[in-house]
């Protein structure tokens, strides 16, 4: 597997707080890496610095060994990345089909209109929102704006996902369904770099797992190293001393 | 575009709009037709902006005075053709307003509609000091300066077509760029300009684009407008109240349609014919372009085709 | 050179009075994220109150500056009903053209009441000497009361409960709401208050010069200009960005005719809007 995205020793400040220290991490092609850490810990400033949203301090980051460093996101986009952001943005007054035509025309194909539509169409219909198509996007539920959001990510056809918190706020079959969705994704060749909270989602999605705490990365591994970690263990729970009294996590 | 009807739609009425007092040789009428036509223009291109992109051009007037200014200028000092010079004119202002447009663009919301304001001061005072202009006593046309149009009876009728041609040519040009890619990255900026750059929207392009695009119509207009008139001084070139008009008029006739700048600029100019007849109320023009334009944003914030649409779901699919 | 020196220390007193205004503005857009167009008919209206108290019914102009703040505080909170409430959480361009629409109707009526002719209003106020160049008593009495206005601002904002209401709706308007802050009552008085500033601003000036109706644009765009080097949501910022701004004035009057400053002002706006997007005196608010 070749190495897609590549994040060299970035590092982010913000006034007083050092909010990613020095990371480097990897995403190789067709892998899902689960990106896990105490809340706080720089995860979601991590998405934004591979994005474009703002220059990290210092450090690089290539994709597909190109220097994408500072974005802007319009231009991180069209090397092939796309995200789903934890707090959805959708385009309120367009509809479901708008929403994900921008992600096709604007995405790394740069598909005309007519073409842009037809591809919008077939995401929508996969990610079963294809009775909305016509909604106006502001109208959807939570849950249907979240798949919106990923499915206009999709219409880009990225060869880096980019997933913050999918979960978040899906009651147990929705979530089913988009751990489902998510490694249906990864199958049709897009690498994935996922934001998580969800331990048993991540656990079973993920092929490797960074584990970051107060914005430096704590560990790194497959989901079963990660989990046997003491020292992650005493991230989340903040005394490896009670895990003798405590069952590891399964 | 030429295969759907709307279109068509549009030409059909422009010619209906424009032989119509010709045929009758109704220049009253004309005359009428012809400020509805430039407000409708005024509007139409200022829609792109506000409508499309959601940036508020509170200083949109700017366009038309410097087309204006272009135009005469070539047609008095360089002894052009008016149509050319119009022509000339429309590509000198949007050319400046794509210059301005990246500077100004990198702005956001308020500090964006004010700094059109300041842009639009700042030339009209530029323009008061400027000899080769006239200066503050601006530039008049004499009489022979109708001569390559056949005189001045024969030019005025064919101003008048020309600005028809123009308005035909606003109204077409939104509803093309409404349905490119172009268009909806503009309507995606509109609605979330951040979300709309992670998406892959070139955002400081497109802006500057529409910006100067925006621009375009509405110079050539100028052009023909003054010529028409015979005079242009800054004043009247660069009135403020007028492009506040167009706002009040893109609000009330629906932004981010196409036909509601136009329909809010004939029913604006409507009220307005009325309200300067009835003399104790001339005064409070400004208050009840005001009051409205407060009444629209706060009850009504699509404006006539917006409430129509909400209403009557169908009329969406033809009247655009 | 001392003409230079007299010209920058004038402009600073006057920059205090620029200061208080653009505090009006730049507390209203911290507090509720709306950038109030309306800021400079409001300064009108606080030129014409001073008119109307001093000139029409006789009293004692600096009579005016307190009742400018209550009057302008009631103002306030009815414009906030009719124009602004609405318009809180909906897209910013709405609120860009209801305050703009504020500013129609205000600036409609005051040129309908009083035309666009020029008005005056003789204060006396005894001067200082110094080597042998006056200034002015009124300019002195202004900046005076604009700093103890803004000292005034800053104890209610930070040494009462309802300045603490204000702060807490401005960092987290829900959060304030769940803490059983009536945020909707706070945002009308917050609006109330950035509007008797900006009044009682306008009423300062015009002890100082003469105005008209239309008097008010240059002013907000002042206003603007200041907000933008002290910091949006940032009033100490906009008091230190007045008192520059007035400095700047002072330094470009005695070389350039006076025409020529608001272009000046519009450039440096722009200027700082785009090298600047913080501020330059921005302390703490992002």
């Amino acid at each position: 597997m070749s190495t897609l995205l590549e994040v060299s020793r970035v590092s982010k400040r913000f006034g007083g707080l050092q909010a990613v220290d020095r990371l480097s991490l990897t995403v190789n092609e067709g892998e899902i890496l689960g990106l896990i850490g105490p809340n706080g810990a720089g995860k979601s400033t991590v998405f934004n610095l591979i994005n474009g949203v703002y220059p990290p301090d210092s450090g690089k980051v290539f994709f597909a060994e190109q220097d994408i460093t500072g974005g802007p996101p319009y231009r991180v986009c069209g090397h092939g990345i796309a995200r789903a952001h934890q707090i959805v943005q959708p385009l309120g007054g367009l509809s479901v089909l708008d929403n994900c035509t921008v992600g096709a025309c604007f995405g790394r194909e740069a598909l005309p209109l007519a073409a842009a539509r037809k591809v919008a169409r077939e995401v929508i219909d996969m990610i079963g929102l294809g009775d909305r198509a016509g909604a106006p996007a502001g109208s959807l539920t939570t849950a249907g704006k979240k798949r919106l959001e990923l499915a206009r990510a999709l219409s880009a056809r990225p060869r880096l996902l980019l997933l913050d918190e999918v979960l978040a706020g899906l009651n147990p079959t929705e979530t089913e369904g988009m751990i489902e969705t998510v490694r249906k994704i990864r199958d049709n060749g897009v690498a994935i770099l996922m934001i998580e909270h969800i331990m048993r989602a991540v656990m079973s999605l993920s092929d490797r797992i960074v584990v970051l705490n107060l914005g430096a990365k704590l560990a790194e591994g497959s989901p079963r190293e990660v989990a046997d970690n003491p020292d992650v263990i005493a991230a989340y729970l903040g005394d490896s001393k009670l895990l003798s009294a405590a069952e590891k996590p399964a | 575009m030429w295969r759907r009807p709307f279109p068509w739609f549009i030409v059909a009425a422009a010619l209906l709009y424009a032989l119509y007092p010709y045929f009758a040789d109704d220049v009253g009428l004309r005359e009428s037709l012809l400020l509805a036509a430039v407000y409708i223009i005024l509007a139409s291109n200022l829609n792109l902006m506000i409508g499309y992109a959601g940036y508020v051009n509170f200083g949109n007037i700017v366009f038309f005075g410097l087309g204006g200014y272009v135009c005469l200028y070539l047609v008095t000092a360089l002894q052009w053709n008016v149509i050319p010079a119009a022509l000339v004119a429309g590509v000198a202002v949007s050319a400046l307003a794509l210059l301005f447009g990246l500077g100004i663009l990198r702005l956001r919301g308020a500090f964006f509609a004010l700094a059109t304001i300041g842009v639009n001061q700042a030339i009209q005072q530029l323009v008061v000091n400027f000899e080769p202009w006239g200066g503050a006593t601006g530039i008049y046309l004499s009489l022979d300066s109708y001569g390559s149009l056949g005189g001045p009876m024969q030019a005025l009728w064919t101003t008048y077509l020309l600005i028809v041609a123009v308005t035909a040519a606003s109204l077409l040009a939104s509803y093309a760029i409404r349905n490119s890619k172009f268009g909806l990255g503009l309507l995606a900026i509109g609605q979330n300009e951040d979300a709309a750059s992670v998406l892959g929207v070139p955002t400081p392009l497109y802006k500057a684009m529409v910006y100067s695009a925006s621009a375009f119509l509405p110079a050539v207009a100028g052009g023909l407008y003054f010529f028409k008139s015979g005079i242009i001084e800054p004043t009247s070139a660069f009135n403020l109240q007028t492009s506040i008009e167009a706002i009040v008029m893109v609000m009330l006739g629906g932004s981010g349609t196409i036909l509601g700048p136009a329909l809010g600029a004939f029913l604006y100019e409507e009220l307005r014919g009325f309200l300067l007849t009835a003399q104790s109320f001339s005064q409070f023009q400004l208050v009840i372009a005001g009051a409205l334009l407060l009444l629209i944003v706060q009850f009504v914030p699509g404006g006539l085709l917006g409430w129509l649409h909400q209403h009557w779901p169908k009329t969406r699919r033809w009247l655009e | 050179m001392i003409g230079i020196l007299a010209s920058v220390i004038d402009g600073i007193l006057i920059g205090a009075v620029y200061g208080l205004a653009a505090m009006g503005l730049t507390l209203i857009w911290g507090v509720m994220n709306v950038i109030n167009l309306a800021h400079g008919a409001i300064v009108v209206i606080g030129m014409f109150v001073l008119y109307t108290v001093a000139n029409m019914l006789g009293l004692h102009p600096y009579g005016a500056v307190p009742l400018m703040i209550v009057f302008g505080f009631v103002v306030g909170i009815a414009l906030y009903w009719i124009g602004v409430h609405r318009m809180i959480g909906r897209p910013e361009l709405m609120s860009l053209l209801s305050t703009f629409a504020l500013n129609m109707v205000l600036i409609g009526l005051g040129t309908a009441w009083w035309t666009t002719s020029p008005y005056n209003v003789q204060v006396s106020m005894p001067g200082v000497s110094w080597r042998g160049y006056t200034f002015t008593g009124t300019h002195i009495t202004a900046a005076a009361l604009a700093v103890v206005i803004a000292g005034l601002l800053y104890l209610l904002l930070y040494h009462t409960r309802i300045g603490k209401a204000v702060r807490a709706v401005a960092t987290n308007r829900e959060a304030a709401e769940l803490c059983g802050i009536p945020t909707t009552q706070v945002l009308a008085m917050a609006f109330g208050l950035g509007v008797a500033l900006a009044g009682v601003s306008g009423t300062l000036i015009a002890t100082m010069f003469p105005f008209t109706v239309l008097s008010g644009e240059a002013y907000q765009l002042k206003s603007f200009v200041v907000t933008v080097l002290g910091g949006l949501g940032n009033p100490a910022g906009a008091l230190m960005g007045g008192i520059a701004l007035g400095l700047i004035e002072g330094l470009a009057t005695p070389f350039m005719p006076l025409s020529w400053i608001p272009i000046v002002e519009f450039g440096l706006f722009v200027f700082c809007l785009i090298a600047f997007p913080r501020g330059i005196f921005s302390f703490t608010k992002a």
